[in-house]
């Protein structure tokens, strides 16, 4: 029997307001299918987005679901989850949400390893303003903000989130989207913060100027530039800069999450534990 | 068994200890002078009732984290002083927009900018009118000595669920850091007084959290609760969701208002000291008023008859009032450290320009002796 979508869609309020072919439909089917196959209940569930085509992404799903401002999505689903530990808060973002206006919060947000599960829609450019640079944008790229080429140097979110300490940090693309579907469901069941990059197109308002003005002609890009992570890892350096590594890039089970940290906190302010002290935090062999 | 109880504390330390007492489950905040203390006594209080408190990576994930637990249906606290109250003015918009009780400390320093962190002004009177951009309707209230930064912290919880909106409450460093006994509430008699938010308990295909009447507060039922909604800070519909409907926008902003408007008389509170008899009217607010209140039991040692209107609920401001008061006293003077901020608003509201004003914005609190000076020279 075909997958009913419609049980977790708010099919009311569509169409959605994402062009045809977005890849941003790709990665909700994906998530949907994966809050079904870890059996989470839509009143246990809160989808937090930002601002951009991206920040549409919760609206259209039938849970709890917040449309915050632009960029501060993390900051928001860390006060909903700091007073609902036991519940499943899962943000979505924009590459300029996560990475420009809202980079600070996710860094912290993978710094504290707190048990959010963020999916970052990159699809390389500001889609719904009409083709401003993002961090992400390649350079040389048309924006209408550098209509000559950009200059800016380009992120990697997921270079940034493992540094940051993110505990499961993951890259797909909506070309793949079974594997997407699979990393999207790993990470909400990842205990910590799970950062998961999703490629996506954006061929109205980025591929268009960028000789890619078809859906297929943008995926096909974001598949000239990505490899999965076993084969890039053979690659030399050199070669290595060529590419986005894909799947589970860093999965590191034994990070403390922040919820648990912080009932630290209340153990001890409630005469349960002493004082938390440095040796609370070392490595148990 | 008595309802009060004395304590020996600070305005800050009395600011959290009222939030903690009045349901307030979580905080989210930024270290800023001078109102740090109300952090640092508050995450010593929550954890220790199953609540928790944190200082976030700065100002705008501060409120926003306290936004996103009180969208999850529990009482929510930031603290914070002018320049943090700039960063936070689009993400109160939000919560105005999206209909999130939600209470804001704001222990004022001199500004502009990084101003005079460690002195004291009212110079954000204004500014927590209208802290974010568009149209909406603030409710601020002002405590004007130390008891009062717990009773209006507490009062501020109960309005903020009651109108489903933030609501601003207005220190000032003099009082925030002024460490004294004060006689306040105890926590059982806060307890008993808590009003929460309304909730809708029929069933959840028949809930329209926006669909109410045009002068009441969106019902906004907690998370996880099997009624599911959207927040957005868009235009939106009946269920939360983004909408360009042009009556539906006319009738949200329309509503807005009116839910505050036309309760105006749960949310007005005032002091009037000394007024019965008095030919002189003195008006002030926060911690001015205790130097006016010294100034006009020296004043009248002296048989010149001064009283003192206060309003502790700013905004709205109590006009009706203010009009009336401005009929009857020809001698009226304001009290206030900026340079006339809330004057104007008493000109407005008393529609006459012929009132006296005296300010300061040196970063130190007014004495009594500049009260009375001044009512000499120009009364």
């Amino acid at each position: 029997m075909a997958f009913n979508y419609d049980e977790y869609l708010r099919t009311n309020k569509m169409p959605t307001l994402w062009c045809w072919g977005c890849g941003d439909g790709v990665i909700l089917k994906a998530f949907v299918r994966a809050i079904d196959k870890l059996g989470i209940n839509k009143d246990d569930l809160c989808v937090v987005s930002g601002i951009g085509c991206s920040g549409r992404f919760g609206s259209y799903i039938d849970a709890n679901t917040v449309h915050t401002t632009h960029g501060r999505t993390i900051a928001f689903a860390t006060g909903i989850k700091m007073a609902n530990p036991d519940k499943t808060v899962v943000c979505v973002a924009g590459d300029g949400d996560a990475l420009a206006i809202g980079g600070n919060h996710t860094i912290h947000g993978c710094r504290r390893n707190i048990d959010l599960t963020l999916i970052l829609i990159n699809n390389f450019i500001y889609g719904l303003t009409n083709s401003q640079t993002s961090p992400t944008t390649p350079q040389g790229f048309w924006t209408v903000s550098q209509k000559v080429g950009n200059i800016d140097p380009t992120f990697d979110g997921c270079k940034l989130a493992e540094a940051a300490g993110a505990s499961f940090v993951a890259r797909e693309k909506v070309s793949e989207p079974k594997k997407l579907e699979k990393v999207i469901r790993e990470a909400i069941a990842h205990k910590g913060f799970s950062f998961v990059e999703a490629l996506s197109n954006c061929h109205i308002n980025m591929g268009r100027k960028n000789k890619m003005g078809t859906a297929m002609a943008n995926l096909d890009w974001i598949d000239s530039i990505t490899m999965p992570k076993k084969k890039w890892e053979a690659l030399s350096d050199e070669e290595k800069a060529n590419y986005l590594p894909t799947g589970i890039l860093k999965q590191d089970k034994d990070a403390l999450e922040y919820t648990e940290a912080y009932q630290m906190v209340k153990d001890a302010h409630q005469g349960k534990r002493g004082k938390i002290t440095p040796d609370d935090f070392k490595k148990k062999d | 068994m008595s309802d009060t109880r004395e304590v020996i504390s600070s305005g800050n330390e009395l600011a959290a200890m009222a939030a903690v007492d009045a349901g307030c489950m979580f905080f989210g905040g930024y270290p800023l002078t001078p109102s740090s203390e109300v952090m640092h006594k508050i995450t010593d209080l929550l954890p220790a009732v199953g609540g928790a408190a944190m200082q976030m990576e700065d100002e705008i994930a501060g409120i926003a984290a306290a936004i996103g637990a009180g969208m999850s249906g529990v009482r929510s606290l930031t603290a914070t002083s002018g320049p943090g109250m700039s960063l936070k003015a689009e993400n109160l918009g939000l919560a105005q927009m999206a209909e999130v009780p939600l209470v804001v400390i704001n222990v004022m320093r001199g500004g502009p900018s990084t101003g005079l962190p460690t002195r004291v002004a009212q110079g954000d009177i204004n500014q927590a009118k209208n802290p974010s951009h568009g149209d909406y309707k603030s409710i601020t209230l002002c405590a004007g000595n130390l008891a009062e930064c717990y009773t209006e912290v507490v009062r501020a919880f109960n309005l903020a669920d009651r109108f489903m909106q933030p609501v601003i409450v207005l220190l000032d460093e003099t009082i925030g850091h002024m460490h004294a006994k004060a006689v306040i509430p105890t926590a059982e008699a806060v307890k008993a007084g808590i009003k929460p938010r309304k909730t809708f308990d029929g069933p959840a295909e028949e809930y329209r959290p926006y669909d109410v009447a045009q002068d009441e507060p969106a019902v906004l039922n907690p998370m996880f609760t099997g009624y599911r909604y959207n927040f957005t800070g868009l235009h939106h519909d009946a269920d939360g969701f983004p909408t360009e409907e042009k009556e539906t926008c006319r009738k949200l902003i329309d509503r807005l208002f009116r839910k505050v408007d036309e309760h105006k008389d749960e949310i007005e509170l005032n002091e009037e000291y000394m007024l019965d008899d008095a030919d002189i009217l003195l008006i002030g607010y926060g911690s001015a008023s205790l130097a006016i209140k010294e100034a006009i039991n020296e004043l009248r040692k002296d048989g010149i008859k001064a009283g003192m209107f206060r309003p502790i609920t700013v905004w709205p401001s109590p006009e009706e009032r203010l009009y009336e008061l401005g009929k009857k006293f020809d001698k009226v003077l304001v009290v206030e450290l900026n340079q006339g901020q809330y004057y104007e608003e008493i000109q407005r509201a008393m529609e006459r320009h012929n009132i006296e004003k005296l300010t300061k914005t040196n970063g130190r609190p007014f004495s009594p002796a500049d009260i009375i000076e001044k009512v000499k020279e120009v009364f």
